[in-house]
C-alpha cells in the first residue's frame, strides 16, 4: 500500500513535468554581506531588539554579572533554570539555579520563574536570536516553557542579514533550531498585537562588548 | 472520495456582503495587513532580487519534485524519521489516524497547517476516537466555534473581540471573568492551552519548508504553541503538500526573508522551529513525515497553472484583493480563499468543481504584484476561464450570445440598427442612472456588475451632426 502510492505519486510527478523546460537557473542578486562597520551593525541588532519589545541591556564582559544579577532581581527571579554548561560567573548568587542536568522534568522547568541562555547568532537586520541546541543553550524545552528569557548574546555573534546568518548556521544544521525575535505574540483578535501567549512573555537580552 | 461541486461564488459573495458585521470584520485588519507588509517590504532594498531568487527555486522544485522527495525521503529517513506517502485526502487521513492510534493517544494537539484543514483531518480523527485540539489562537477560535476559516493567516479574522469573548465564555472560561480586551483573551486561551501542551504525548504539524538536501523541516509562527507542539510530545507528525519543498538548506536565506515580510509584515516572526528527524534527548524522539498529493499534481500538469504550486502561503494577495476585502474569505467555499484560492483550487479539485472561482476576480494585477514568488495570478485566472470556456457546450448562453454578437458586429448597418433599438429599450432596465438588471440570458451579466447606459448620442450620429456643421 505505502510503496503503491509512493510509486503512484512520483509516476503522476514525472508525467507532469516530462514536457517542461529545464529550469533557469537561479539569480543569487540579493544582499549577503553588509559592508558597514561593527557598531553600525550591533546598534541595528539592539534596535530592532527593542523595537519587537525585547528588553536589551548592553553591557561589558566584566559588568556581564552584575548586569544578569541586577535582571533576575528586577524581574523577581529566584528560581533559574540553565544549560548545564552556563558559566558559573554568569549565575547571581542570589538565585536558586536549577541546572538540566540530570534533564530536569518539564513540572520542574514549568516552576521556575526564568531560564538563562546563550545563543548561536544575532541578526540585527531582523532583531533575531538563534538557538542551535549548542554551548550554553540547552534542549529546546529548557528555553520555551519559562515566562521569562534571559539571553547573552556576544558581539562577535551577530551578523548583519540573513543570508549571513543562514551561511553561518550550515555547520549545525540537522540540530534542532529555533530563531527567536521578540517575545512570543499574536494578532489573531481584530489584529491587536498581544505580545506574551505561550512562549516567554519577557525576552531579556544581554548584549556583551 | 468523490469531489463535490462547490456553489457558485456570485451566490456566496451575496450573503457575506449582507451580513454587514462580516464585511466590517475583514476590511479594516486587511488594510491594516497591507501597510504593514508594504512597510517591512520597503525596508530592503533587494526585495525584488529576493522575489526573482524565489520564484527561480521554486520553479526548479516543480521541474524536478520527484527527485527532490526521493531525496527528502532519504534525509528524514536517515535522521531517525520515518516517511509516508498520500495520494488523496482519504489515505493521507487513514495513515494519520493510524499513527495517532498506534501511540495509545485519544488526544492531540495541533499546530495551524493548511493542508490538514485541506484533507479535513480534524474530522477523520474525531471519527477515529480522537480529539484534535488546535493550538494556534484563531484555529482554536474557529474550532470552538464550529466555523470554518475566512483567511488563510489571521482564519478568526471575520470574529471580533465580542463574539470571541462570549465564545470563550461558553467554551474553555466557563464561569470566569473576561472583558474583551485581546490581552485578557489571549491569557484565557494560554491559560487552556498550557494544560494541553504539557500532557499531550502526540502533535500534528503542517510545514512551511521541506528541505530536500538535509530533510529539515520548518515552521513559522508567532504563539510559541508551534514551538510547544513541536517540542514536548513524546510523537510528532508532520503533514505537507509536496510542493513544500525547497532544494538546499541555504534556500532559507531567501524565504526567510520573503515569508514573515509579506506575511504579517514582520521582518521576522517571533518563532520559526527547525528540526530534522529525531535528535536524541531533545524534543519528540519519533517523528512522522507524510506527504500529501491531493490534486497537486494534477496542477503540475498544466504549463500555466503550475505556478500556483510556488505558492508559500502567506495571504498577501488575499489583503491586497478588492474582491476579497469586501465579500471576505467564507464566499470562496474552499481552505484556500482569496486570488490564489482562485487559482489553486479549481486545479486542485477540477474547473469543473469549481467553476465560478476564476471570475471571482477584476483581474487588477495587485496580487501578482505583492506575491512574493511572482505567482502571475491573473495569467493563470485567464488560462483557466480560457478551460472552462473551451468545455461549454456550444448551447451554452453565452456561446449563443457571443455568437449573436459576432453576428451584429458584422456590419455598420446592423451594429447601429442594434444600437439604435438598445438606447430605446435600455429605458425598461435603468434605475438611478446605471442599467441593474437586463433581462433573460443578459441577466447573468448584471448580477454582480452595474452597466453604464448607452449615451442618447452615439459618437457616429455626433461625427455626422459634426461633418454636417462643418460643411454648412
Amino acid at each position: 500500500m505505502k510503496q503503491n502510492a509512493k510509486e503512484a505519486i512520483l509516476a503522476r510527478i514525472r508525467r507532469a513535468t516530462a514536457d517542461s523546460p529545464t529550469a533557469p537557473s537561479i539569480p543569487h542578486d540579493f544582499l549577503t554581506h553588509d559592508e558597514r562597520n561593527r557598531e553600525a551593525i550591533l546598534e541595528e541588532f539592539i534596535d530592532r531588539l527593542i523595537d519587537y519589545k525585547a528588553v536589551v541591556t548592553h553591557c561589558s564582559s566584566a559588568d556581564l554579572p552584575q548586569t544578569i544579577a541586577t535582571a533576575c532581581e528586577q524581574l523577581h527571579i529566584t528560581h533559574l533554570a540553565i544549560p548545564s554548561d552556563v558559566p558559573s560567573t554568569w549565575l547571581p548568587a542570589s538565585v536558586t539555579v536549577l541546572s538540566d542536568d540530570p534533564p530536569l522534568s518539564v513540572d520542574a522547568i514549568d516552576k521556575s520563574d526564568g531560564v538563562l541562555t546563550g545563543c548561536a547568532i544575532g541578526i540585527a537586520q531582523t532583531g533575531t536570536i538563534i538557538l542551535d541546541g549548542g554551548a550554553t543553550q540547552g534542549r529546546r524545552m529548557l528555553s520555551l516553557i519559562p515566562d521569562r528569557h534571559l539571553c547573552v548574546v556576544f558581539a562577535d555573534q551577530v551578523v548583519s542579514l540573513v543570508p549571513e546568518a543562514i551561511t553561518r548556521l550550515q555547520e549545525k544544521r540537522t540540530q534542532p533550531i529555533t530563531l527567536i525575535s521578540g517575545p512570543s505574540a499574536t494578532s489573531d483578535i481584530e489584529l491587536n498585537r498581544v505580545e506574551g501567549v505561550h512562549g516567554p512573555r519577557t525576552l531579556q537580552v544581554f548584549v556583551v562588548g | 472520495m468523490a469531489t463535490k461541486t462547490l456553489p457558485m461564488f456570485p451566490q456566496t459573495a451575496k450573503i457575506a456582503l449582507a451580513d454587514t458585521q462580516l464585511r466590517r470584520n475583514p476590511s479594516k485588519p486587511t488594510t491594516t495587513i497591507r501597510t504593514k507588509r508594504a512597510n517591512a517590504v520597503a525596508e530592503l532594498p533587494d526585495w525584488e532580487a529576493l522575489r526573482a531568487a524565489g520564484s527561480a527555486i521554486k520553479t526548479k522544485v516543480m521541474r524536478n519534485l520527484d527527485e527532490y522527495l526521493l531525496q527528502l525521503e532519504a534525509a528524514v529517513q536517515h535522521a531517525g524519521g520515518h516517511v509516508h506517502w498520500a495520494r488523496d485526502a482519504a489515505e493521507a487521513n487513514t495513515l494519520l489516524t493510524t499513527l495517532v492510534q498506534a501511540t495509545g493517544a485519544d488526544k492531540v494537539v495541533k499546530v495551524k497547517s493548511m493542508v490538514t484543514d485541506e484533507i479535513h483531518a480534524n474530522d477523520a480523527l474525531a471519527q477515529a476516537g480522537i480529539q484534535a485540539i488546535e493550538t494556534d489562537l484563531a484555529e482554536l477560535i474557529i474550532q470552538l466555534a464550529h466555523e470554518k476559516s475566512s483567511h488563510i493567516l489571521v482564519p478568526a479574522i471575520h470574529k471580533n473581540r465580542s463574539e470571541i469573548r462570549d465564545l470563550f465564555l461558553r467554551t474553555i472560561a466557563r464561569g470566569q471573568q473576561l472583558t474583551d480586551e485581546p490581552k485578557q483573551l489571549a491569557a484565557a486561551a494560554r491559560t487552556y492551552l498550557r494544560e494541553q501542551f504539557l500532557t499531550a504525548q502526540v502533535a500534528i504539524s503542517g510545514a512551511n519548508f521541506a528541505i530536500a538536501e538535509t530533510g529539515t523541516i520548518c515552521v513559522l509562527e508567532s504563539e510559541g504553541n508551534g514551538r510547544m507542539c513541536l517540542t514536548l510530545p513524546k510523537t510528532l507528525i508532520t503533514v505537507m503538500g509536496i510542493e513544500k519543498i525547497l532544494p538546499i538548506f541555504q534556500d532559507f536565506e531567501v524565504f526567510l526573508q520573503l515569508l514573515p515580510r509579506s506575511s504579517t509584515g514582520e521582518r521576522m516572526n517571533p518563532y520559526t522551529s527547525l528540526w530534522t528527524g529525531v535528535t536524541p534527548g531533545d524534543g519528540p524522539q519519533e517523528f512522522h513525515l507524510i506527504l500529501v498529493d491531493n490534486g497537486r499534481t494534477n496542477v503540475l500538469a498544466s504549463e500555466t497553472g503550475r505556478q500556483a504550486l510556488h505558492c508559500i502561503r502567506c495571504s498577501a494577495c488575499l489583503n491586497i484583493c478588492p474582491v476579497y476585502e469586501r465579500t471576505g474569505g467564507h464566499a470562496y467555499s474552499s481552505v484556500y480563499p482569496g486570488p490564489i484560492g482562485a487559482i489553486l483550487t479549481p486545479q486542485l479539485i477540477g474547473v469543473e468543481h469549481a467553476k465560478s472561482l476564476p471570475y471571482a476576480s477584476t483581474l487588477c494585477g495587485a496580487c501578482y504584484e505583492v506575491c512574493p514568488v511572482k505567482i502571475n495570478i491573473p495569467e493563470v485566472l485567464l488560462h483557466l476561464r480560457g478551460e472552462i470556456t473551451a468545455h461549454a457546450s456550444p448551447l451554452n448562453p453565452e456561446t449563443l450570445a457571443m455568437h449573436q454578437l459576432a453576428q451584429t458586429f458584422a456590419t455598420p448597418q446592423r451594429y447601429e440598427r442594434a444600437q439604435k433599438l438598445a438606447q430605446r429599450g435600455q429605458r425598461l432596465f435603468m434605475h438611478n442612472g446605471v442599467i441593474d438588471h437586463l433581462p433573460g440570458m443578459l441577466a447573468g451579466w448584471t448580477t454582480a456588475r452595474d452597466l453604464a447606459p448607452l449615451p442618447q448620442q452615439s459618437f457616429r450620429d455626433w461625427w455626422r451632426e459634426h461633418k454636417a456643421k462643418e460643411q454648412a
